[in-house]
């Protein structure tokens, strides 16, 4: 229990200890743990920033389907729009062109008809001065009656 | 022990007396052969084994240390660097939590105070005979003082606490000035009119500190080696059953002393930053 010179020397060496603990202890210690939690900060920044992307690029490729389906849905109303429309378009141009061909036959039905009755009729005023021939044998004068023959027949 | 004659009293004395080296008024420097001898070479005496203990296992704790901090690295740390890293940041929030200045020598002098100190308290759980007999043998000296727990010695415990003490003292007039310092003696808590009563509540005060702290580490430590020896007085087969419990409840103390002793310092340290 004596106090002497172990105090000092506990004191020196106290402070060597200090100094040395100081210098060479805890500044790379505590460099490496700053340093790792800034690590460690700097990874979770990332994977924060990586999750929030992901979350960005999910809600974009959602945003771009959903439009995609929209535009395809645009375009096949379109599609079935233009093709009632074409087949619209084809059964007017059909009607009309059958119409076309009706009236052409039908002219052309008329046109023969005429051209007929034309033939019936000089047929008929021959057939009918052949006859009269027959039966009044001569008396009748070709040339001054076929003018009245002509006008019996054109009755017809 | 001491030979044949061992009575329990001397028995405790011997385990209570420092090997000390000193400048003996008759003999000259030489080594103490009793506890007369030591006690009259006066203040001109080491206690080797004290001085011996405490300076291996502070190269011991600043040997472990700087192994670990040469390989710090910012990777994934290893079994040493974890456990040095971990009281590193102990300390570290323990300061930061207490002293709020800027201050590169005080945590690693917690640190240091920490380690230490744990280290030296540990010597108190080998056995009591252990390493004085060890001592003995290898000395050829049957009657050689050997005490291997230097916080048991009222000097090691001292020379730490004066030591922080004068950085007291230095921090004290480096932040507030000799008039500030001077002026938180003085002045307060009763204003200038009662100056010399001031004076002696915060000298008393300030005094208190490093004798607190010093007797608080030494009265624990010393109480405990004492209970060892007392146990190892006892029947041995008594001896198992009491030391054991005693050491496990010993080791709540030597942690609890070292970091009571850190905390302090720390504390004290912060006050003598702080203008009122």
């Amino acid at each position: 229990m004596n106090i002497n010179l172990t105090m000092i020397g506990q004191a020196i060496a106290f402070f060597i200890f200090v100094v040395f603990c100081m210098k060479y202890v805890w500044p790379p210690v505590m460099d490496a743990l700053r340093e790792r939690q800034k690590k460690i900060a700097d990874g979770l920044d990332a994977a924060d920033r990586a999750s929030r992307d992901l979350e960005l690029a999910q809600e974009k490729a959602a945003r771009e389907l959903r439009q995609a389906k929209q535009q395809a849905a645009e375009i096949i109303e379109q599609a079935n729009k233009r093709s009632n429309q074409i087949v619209e378009e084809a059964k007017d141009l059909a009607r009309v062109e059958g119409e076309r061909l009706l009236s052409a036959a039908k002219a052309e039905i008329d046109q023969e008809t005429n051209r007929v009755k034309e033939t019936l009729r000089s047929e008929i005023a021959r057939i009918a001065i052949a006859g009269a021939e027959k039966i009044l044998e001569a008396s009748v004068d070709e040339n001054a009656h076929s003018e009245m023959l002509n006008k019996l027949a054109a009755e017809f | 022990m001491a030979g044949e004659t061992v009575t329990a009293s001397s028995y405790i004395q011997h385990h209570l007396q420092n090997l000390t080296f000193g400048n003996h008024p008759d003999l000259g420097w030489t080594f103490a052969h009793s506890a007369k001898e030591a006690q009259e070479m006066g203040f001109w005496a080491v206690h080797v084994d004290t001085l011996g203990w405490s300076v291996a296992l502070g190269m011991l704790f600043l040997w472990i240390f700087r192994k670990a901090a040469k390989k710090a690295s910012t990777g994934v740390p290893g079994g040493l660097q974890n456990f040095v890293e971990i009281m590193v940041e102990f300390v570290d929030t323990s300061v930061k939590e207490t002293f709020h200045g800027r201050n590169k020598v005080i945590a690693p002098l917690a640190l240091t105070i920490f380690c230490w100190i744990f280290l030296m308290n540990l010597m108190d759980l080998v056995p009591v005979d252990f390493l004085p007999r060890l001592f003995q043998i290898i000395t050829g000296n049957d009657h050689a003082y050997f005490k291997v727990v230097p916080t048991t010695d009222v000097n090691a415990t001292f020379g730490m606490s004066l030591s922080v003490f004068a950085l007291i003292i230095y921090y004290s007039i480096k932040v507030k000035g000799v008039s500030g310092f001077a002026g938180e003696l003085t002045l307060q808590p009763f204003g200038k009119w009662m100056m010399p009563f001031n004076l002696l509540l915060e000298g008393v005060g300030l005094i208190a500190k490093p004798i607190s702290l010093a007797l608080r580490l030494f009265g624990n430590l010393y109480a405990g080696e004492l209970i060892f020896i007392l146990i190892a007085l006892l029947p041995f087969w008594v001896q198992f059953a009491l030391s054991v419990p005693w050491a496990i409840f010993h080791i709540l103390v030597i942690v609890l002393q070292a970091f009571i002793f850190m905390m302090l310092t720390i504390v004290y340290l912060s006050m003598a930053h702080e203008d009122h």
